[in-house]
C-alpha cells in the first residue's frame, strides 16, 4: 500500500499544472473565483485551448481525440483543472454525447459529429428529463413518428442547461407507444435551428438562467440522425449515465472552494478579530475540510479499483455524488454564513454581466455568495437526485 | 497509488482473520471478559505464535519489521472480533514508547518480550483533570541524586490492571499542562509506592486507577531524555490513534454487515423490513459513514510514517473526527435498525457499538480533534 503518486504521475501533475496556470485566461479564473457567470465565449474559448493541446476529451478512443490516460491520470488532469480553478469542458459534449456517438454511433455521425464536439464548433445540451419524467426517466413521453425517411418529434423536454447556447440537442424520445417503458425510446440528435423548436428559459432561485424548457412542434428529424437502433435508446442513456463515475465528486472544485473561503474569513471581521479566528466558524470549516479529505480518499480508491478492474461502471460512484454534493451545498453554506448581512442586496447584473461596471453594494466578493447557495441546492437534484443515488447503492451494493 | 496490501500483508490478515473467528465467536467472548485479567492469556499466547505481539519491532529485537500498515491489519480484525486482549496497550502504546524512546539496552531487554507474550505494559498518562490536553501532566518526577521519585495519581490506564510495568508520564519542570518539561518512567507494577485499582470499562475492557507514592526510579528506567518527553508521547498517540481508527472500521464494518443481514432476514407485515425504502436508506447512510471512515482510517495509517510532525498529526487527528462522527452515525442507527433486539446485551451490535463509542472518547473525542484541525489551519492547503 502507498497512496503517494508515482515519479510519472507527478511529473504530469506538474504538466498539467503549468498548462493551466500559463494557459488558462485570467478573465475566466477570476470569474469563477469571484462566483460570477461564465458567458458562452468563456467557455467556448477554453474549451478551444485545452482541444488544441489534445486534453478536452482525454475520456474518448483515442482515434477522435482521447488519451488512453490511466484512471490516475483522469483523476489529476480534472483535479488540476478544478482547483486552477478553469471551466470543465462541456459535459454535454465531452461526457455524454460524444461518448455515446463514439461507441453507438454510425461512421457517418462519427465523422460528422466527434471533431466539432470536440472543439465546441457545436454546442450540445441534453434533451432528457420531462414534465412528467424527472427520477421516473423512462417514463418520458416527447413522441418521434416515423415518416418516411424522418421522424416527426412532438413533445416537451425541461431542466435543458444552456439550451439557450445550444446548437444541437440530443434527445430521448418514444418511437414505439406500444412497447413497455424502457424498450420503446430512441436516441436522436436534433439540430436546434429546426423549425418547430422552442425554447424557452426557466428562472431559478437565484435569478440565474441556466435551465430551459424546450418545445417540439412537427420537428422534423433525419432518420440518419439517430443514434444506433431504433428503440434501443434507453441502452445507450444508461452507458451515458454510468459514463460519469469520479469526476462527479468534485473534489477539486470544493478544494478551490474552501480556499477562497479561507481568503473571504481571513479578511472579513467579526468585531475584533477576523472570521477565520472565531472558534465556532473554524470549527465548521475544519468539520467541510475533514469531510472533504475523506471523500478524496474515497475518490482515489474508487479510482484505483478502475484501474484494476478495466474501468467498468462502479456502483460506488453514487456514493461520491452523494458525499460530494453534500459537500459543495455545505461550502456555499458556510459561504452564506461568511458573507453576513450583505447577503441581502440582490445584484444579479453584477454576477451576469461582465460589462457591468457599477460597484455593488457591500464588499466586491460578498455579491456572488447568496445566489450561489441558492443555486446549489440543484447539485443534490441533477444527475439522478440523491435519493435516487440511496436506491442504486440499496440495489447495487447492499443487495436490496 | 495503490491501495493493495502486499503478499505479505495479505497472509497476516488472513490468519489473523482465521484465528479471531476461530476462537472469537461471542460466547466465548463472554467467558474472556470474565476472566481475571479480562481477556485470554491463552489468546495471547497464540498471539505470539503467530507473531503478532512483535508485529512493529525489529528483527534484532525478535520482530518482525512491519509497518504502520500490518498494525492496521491486526486492529481491524481486533474490531470485528471485538477483541480484548490488550494489544494497543502492550503493543502499540507500551512498545511504540519502547520502540521509539528505548535506549538499545532498555530496547533489547524488553521488546523480546513484548513479543514472545511474557510481558505486559500499560501506559499510565492520564490524569483526573487532563481531559483530553495530552500535555496536561500533574504527577510530579523529583529529582534525587541520580533517581527520579514519582507522586501522582493516573487515570484511565488501559488494562493498568494486568500490566508488569507501567510506562508512566511525570513532569519534571514547568507548569501544569506545558508541553517541555514531562518525563517517562519505567516503573514495576509491583514496586513499592505504586498501587492500583482495576474495574472493566464501559465497552467491557479494563482499565485501572494507579497510584504513585514516592516512587523510586533508577536511571536505567528513564525513557528518553528526561524532560523531552512529550514528541515521543504525541508521536506514539497519535499512532495509537491511528490503530484506533482502524479497530473503530473493523467494528463498524461488521455492525454494517449485521444490520443489513437483519434487514434482509427479519420480517414484518408480512415482508422482509428491508423492502422498505426509508430503512435501505438508512442501510445506505451508514455504508457511505463507514467508507468515509475507511478511506480516513488509511490515510492515517499511511500518515503514522510522516516526518512532517505537524502535516502527520493534523491528518490523523481528521482522522479521528471522521471516526468519532462515522462510528456514532453507524452504531446508533444499528441500533435503531435492529429495534427492541439490538437493545439487549445478549445480542452482539450493542457491544459493538459500545466499542466505537469507547473509541471516540479515547486520546480526543471527535470535538477535541476537530478543534486540533481548525488550530493548524485546517486540510486544504493554500495555493
Amino acid at each position: 500500500m502507498d497512496l503517494r503518486f508515482t515519479d510519472e504521475e507527478l511529473a504530469f501533475r506538474d504538466e498539467v499544472r503549468e498548462f493551466m496556470r500559463t494557459k488558462l485566461p485570467e478573465k475566466t479564473r477570476q470569474k469563477i473565483i469571484e462566483g460570477r457567470h461564465l458567458d458562452k465565449d468563456d467557455i467556448v474559448n477554453w474549451q478551444r485551448i485545452l482541444n488544441a493541446k489534445g486534453w478536452a476529451v482525454p475520456n474518448w478512443p483515442v482515434e477522435w481525440g482521447g488519451q488512453n490516460w490511466t484512471s490516475v491520470q483522469q483523476y489529476i488532469w480534472l483535479d488540476e483543472l478544478q482547483q486552477a480553478p478553469a471551466p470543465s469542458p462541456l459535459a454535454f459534449n465531452v461526457s455524454m454525447v460524444g461518448p455515446v456517438i463514439a461507441q453507438f454511433g454510425n461512421e457517418a455521425q462519427k465523422k460528422k459529429f466527434l471533431p466539432r464536439c470536440a472543439n465546441l464548433d457545436d454546442w450540445w445540451c441534453q434533451g432528457f428529463s420531462e414534465p412528467g419524467a424527472g427520477s421516473d426517466l423512462a417514463s418520458l413521453k416527447t413522441s418521434a413518428k416515423r415518416e418516411g425517411d424522418q421522424y416527426v418529434v412532438n413533445g416537451q423536454k425541461t431542466w435543458t442547461t444552456l439550451a439557450q447556447y445550444a446548437d444541437w440537442i440530443f434527445c430521448l424520445v418514444r418511437t414505439d407507444p406500444a412497447a413497455k417503458k424502457q424498450s420503446g425510446i430512441s436516441f436522436l440528435l436534433i439540430d436546434m435551428k429546426t423549425p418547430g423548436i422552442t425554447v424557452r428559459p426557466i428562472v431559478t432561485i437565484d435569478g440565474g438562467r441556466e435551465v430551459n424548457e424546450v418545445f417540439f412542434d412537427d420537428v422534423k428529424v433525419p432518420v440518419e440522425n439517430r443514434v444506433g437502433e431504433e428503440n434501443r435508446g434507453w441502452d445507450y442513456a444508461k452507458f451515458l449515465l454510468g459514463n460519469e463515475r469520479t469526476g462527479i465528486a468534485r473534489v477539486g472544485m470544493s478544494k478551490e472552494r474552501v480556499r477562497r473561503l479561507k481568503e473571504l474569513a481571513a479578511m472579513e471581521r467579526d468585531g475584533d478579530k477576523p472570521l477565520i479566528e472565531d472558534e465556532r466558524f473554524r470549527a465548521k470549516l475544519a468539520a467541510i475540510e475533514v469531510e472533504l479529505k475523506a471523500l478524496e480518499m474515497t475518490q482515489l480508491r474508487v479510482v484505483a479499483e478502475a484501474r484494476r478492474n478495466g474501468d467498468k461502471p462502479d456502483p460506488k460512484s453514487s456514493i461520491l455524488k452523494i458525499k460530494g454534493s453534500e459537500i459543495q451545498q455545505s461550502i456555499t453554506e458556510l459561504l452564506l454564513e461568511l458573507v453576513g448581512p450583505y447577503a441581502l442586496p440582490y445584484q444579479p447584473e453584477y454576477i451576469e454581466d461582465e460589462r457591468w461596471n457599477e460597484p455593488p453594494v457591500g464588499p466586491e466578493w460578498a455579491a456572488s455568495l447568496a445566489p450561489g447557495y441558492f443555486n446549489y441546492r440543484k447539485v443534490s437534484i441533477y444527475g439522478g437526485s440523491n435519493e435516487i443515488q440511496h436506491n442504486i447503492i440499496a440495489k447495487a451494493i447492499l443487495g436490496f | 497509488m495503490d491501495f493493495e496490501l502486499s503478499e505479505e500483508q495479505r497472509l497476516i490478515k488472513d490468519s489473523v482473520e482465521r484465528l479471531l473467528a476461530d476462537q472469537y465467536d461471542f460466547e466465548t467472548r463472554k467467558t474472556y471478559m470474565e476472566a481475571p485479567d479480562g481477556f485470554s492469556r491463552e489468546l495471547w499466547g497464540k498471539y505470539a505464535e503467530l507473531g503478532l505481539l512483535g508485529l512493529p519491532f525489529e528483527e534484532r529485537f525478535g520482530g518482525f519489521g512491519g509497518g504502520p500498515v500490518e498494525t492496521m491489519i491486526v486492529a481491524e480484525a481486533f474490531g470485528r472480533a471485538l477483541a480484548l486482549e490488550p494489544f494497543l496497550a502492550t503493543v502499540v502504546l507500551g512498545g511504540g514508547l519502547l520502540r521509539h524512546g528505548g535506549s538499545d539496552e532498555q530496547r533489547a531487554a524488553l521488546l523480546p518480550k513484548i513479543g514472545d507474550g511474557s510481558l505486559l505494559l500499560a501506559f499510565a498518562h492520564s490524569e483526573r483533570q487532563s481531559r483530553y490536553h495530552l500535555a496536561d501532566v500533574g504527577t510530579s518526577a523529583r529529582r534525587d541524586g541520580r533517581r527520579f521519585v514519582l507522586d501522582g495519581a493516573k487515570t484511565l490506564v488501559l488494562h493498568g490492571e494486568a500490566a508488569d510495568k507501567f510506562l508512566v508520564s511525570a513532569r519534571i519542570s514547568g507548569d501544569r499542562r506545558e508541553s517541555a518539561g514531562i518525563g517517562l518512567f519505567l516503573v514495576d507494577a509491583g514496586a513499592p509506592g505504586v498501587s492500583r485499582r482495576g474495574y472493566q470499562t464501559i465497552d467491557g475492557q479494563r482499565a485501572a486507577e494507579v497510584t504513585l507514592a514516592k516512587v523510586a526510579v533508577e536511571p536505567q528506567a528513564v525513557i528518553g531524555k528526561p524532560g523531552e518527553a512529550f514528541g515521543l508521547i504525541r508521536r506514539v498517540v497519535d499512532e495509537a490513534v491511528a490503530a484506533l481508527c482502524a479497530e473503530a472500521v473493523g467494528a463498524m464494518a461488521a455492525m454494517q454487515e449485521l444490520t443489513v443481514e437483519y434487514l434482509k432476514t427479519r420480517k414484518q407485515f408480512g415482508v422482509p423490513i428491508g423492502t422498505f425504502q426509508v430503512l435501505q436508506h438508512r442501510a445506505v447512510d451508514m455504508l457511505i459513514a463507514l467508507e468515509q471512515a475507511r478511506s480516513m482510517a488509511l490515510l492515517a495509517t499511511m500518515m503514522v510514517a510522516e516526518e512532517n510532525e505537524a502535516e502527520r498529526h493534523k491528518t490523523i487527528a481528521a482522522a479521528k473526527v471522521q471516526i468519532g462522527r462515522s462510528g456514532r452515525l453507524v452504531g446508533q442507527q444499528a441500533i435503531q435498525l435492529h429495534g427492541g433486539i439490538g437493545m439487549t446485551m445478549e445480542y452482539k451490535v450493542g457491544h459493538y457499538f459500545k466499542r466505537v463509542t469507547a473509541i471516540d472518547t479515547m486520546f480526543g473525542d471527535a470535538d477535541h480533534h476537530l478543534a486540533e484541525v481548525g488550530r493548524a489551519g485546517g486540510l486544504v492547503e493554500a495555493k
